[in-house]
């Protein structure tokens, strides 16, 4: 009896282990099957480097170039934002901040990453475009700097988090060695701590980087929506996650806008599992590299 | 400064981490040259002791010291000395090895740069005396651009000696060394500070009561806080005056 209920037990959590397994190749699946004949009916150069985007003229064009470009630009500017600030204020935390400051602000880190996407695209959208409307006189206040600056603030959390740990974990016996052999804070923190905290402190900054490409709300709201190849940082933009939550709605089941649509996000798809690989690997790496000096 | 000039003087020494008095008035003159053991069982403050000489104390918060340590003329317990200087003149070697995650180069190559020198052929010459004088040339010459970390615990430990030599210190603060070896290891590093001496002044914690015996020239008993007895090495282990010596040495505690 006992050992039926042991097996049953096993089971069940051998199915829940391999659900997100199951999950992912059921993704896989259906975007590819989707873009099929996307990839059939347009040609790979015509929609990759394509600057037209006109996906319900007649003939349509699907020239998806200005989309990366408005999704690598976004990404880009909010990298700019979010990198410092977030390195910036794991540093703080991690070296100067005393343990009262740590208390009240390490919690507000965490809560600030758990806030809803759409709550940073409603500040983006009332508080912060008309500000820099008005502050750059500008036609519109949803552009590119817009949507990436919001971005960047809403992945500072995560890049912070992540960093910070990854500080934590830099074993407290190599900063005794290098405080013993008279180095002071700033060397050791620069020679010592943040070399061992590098591989962490990379894979914080790709998988923030995951999450700014992926993120749909924000830009949707907040980037103006013109698939165009932006010339400033004014320009407005349509990345590629809003492009597939505005038409997805338009586009019927089955024509060829709805299969370019998958297309795009099976493209997305692949960047993001790109860079979950780099991560994975890097991080890799930083266990075996610290593995025994512990 | 000849190494027969560092000795440490230690006067009406108090030591608190907060409220808990962990050392209590220590007056204590290590002579310089030679191996001074420190004994005592876990909470004795030893280790507390030892890391007020080259003021690694300074990284506990709340901590507060009463007295004196003169080191070189100077007391070391003014809170206006320059630590980094400090600590020049006392290396240390601490309870388990801990080579950065660097090659072997880069380890003992780390102490120097951080001093200012960039004089690379300066420091290709330290690199190789200080594992020399470490015992552990021969072992990686070879292998000096490798990582610290696949070397094994005995020979990190002697880089970290080696590390240590680097700098040129004048005292050398060994923080129990060898309490993660296994004994031919801790036999190699036993052979190694009786070779440093003569050029050093050693102050070696150790739980392990055959160690200060086998190694030191003056050994100091500790208990609760407090310095119970502190003499030479044969005349404590032989004949102990006072009774908590004697009682600790024949393990009747500890």
């Amino acid at each position: 009896m006992n050992s039926f209920k042991e097996k049953l037990i096993k089971r069940l959590f051998c199915i829940t282990a391999y659900a997100s397994l199951l999950f992912l190749a059921g993704i896989m699946f259906v975007l590819f099957k989707e873009s099929l004949k996307a990839l059939e009916e347009v040609s790979l150069p015509a929609f990759l480097l394509g600057r037209e985007w006109y996906p319900t003229d007649t003939p349509p064009e699907f020239g998806a170039l200005s989309l990366f470009a408005g999704s690598l630009s976004v990404s880009f500017i909010a990298v700019l934002v979010c990198v410092p600030l977030g390195l910036g204020s794991a540093l703080y935390l991690h070296e100067i901040a005393s343990e009262r400051q740590r208390k009240i602000l390490k919690p507000v880190v965490e809560i600030l990453s758990g806030v809803p996407s759409i709550i940073f695209g409603f500040f983006g959208l009332v508080v912060f475009a008309p500000l820099l409307q008005e502050m750059f006189d500008l036609p519109v206040g949803q552009c590119l700097l817009t949507a990436a600056i919001i971005l960047g603030v809403m992945t500072i959390p995560t890049i912070t988090s992540l960093s910070e740990d990854a500080l934590g974990f830099v074993p407290r016996s190599f900063k005794e060695a290098s405080y013993a052999l008279g180095a002071d804070r700033w060397q050791t923190l620069r020679r010592v701590t943040i070399p061992a905290a590098a591989s962490g402190i990379i894979t914080s900054i790709i998988m923030g980087i995951g999450r700014l490409m992926g993120e749909t709300m924000i830009v949707l709201m907040v980037a103006g929506g013109a698939a165009v190849i932006p010339d400033s940082l004014f320009s407005p933009v349509r990345p590629m996650t809003s492009t597939i939550a505005a038409e997805m709605g338009e586009a019927a089941q089955g024509t060829l806008h709805f299969s370019v649509l998958f297309e795009i996000g099976l493209l997305l798809f692949i960047i993001t599992f790109i860079l979950n690989v780099i991560s994975e690997l890097i991080s890799r790496r930083y266990r075996l590299k610290l593995g025994q000096g512990r | 400064m000849d190494t027969k000039e560092a000795g440490i003087k230690v006067s009406d020494l108090n030591f608190y981490y907060d409220k808990f008095r962990a050392l209590k008035n220590i007056n204590l003159d290590i002579p310089g040259g030679g191996i001074t053991a420190l004994i005592g069982p876990s909470g004795c403050g030893k280790s507390t002791l030892i890391r007020l000489f080259n003021r690694m104390s300074d990284l506990v918060p709340k901590t507060r010291a009463e007295g004196k340590i003169i080191l070189d003329g100077q007391n070391i317990l003014e809170p206006s000395l320059d630590v980094v200087k400090l600590r020049r003149k006392v290396g240390m070697v601490f309870q388990k090895p801990n080579p950065f995650p660097k090659t072997i180069y880069q380890n003992i190559a780390y102490g120097l740069e951080i001093g200012g020198n960039k004089d690379k052929g300066f420091i290709r010459h330290k690199v190789e005396d200080s594992l020399k004088k470490a015992a552990l040339w021969d072992d990686v010459k070879d292998r000096l651009h490798q990582s610290a970390l696949g070397m094994s615990g005995g020979q990190q430990q002697r880089l970290c000696i080696a590390r240590a030599l680097a700098v040129d210190p004048k005292v050398i603060l060994f923080d129990e060394p060898c309490a993660s070896l296994d004994p031919i290891s801790t036999a190699r590093i036993e052979e190694l500070m009786l070779g440093l001496k003569r050029n050093y002044t050693i102050i070696i914690v150790t739980h392990n009561m055959q160690q200060a015996a086998r190694t030191s020239d003056y050994t100091a008993f500790m208990y609760l806080g407090e310095l119970i007895e502190f003499g030479k090495t044969d005349r404590i282990f032989t004949v102990p005056r006072e009774k908590k010596t004697e009682e600790y040495l024949s393990g009747r505690f500890g």
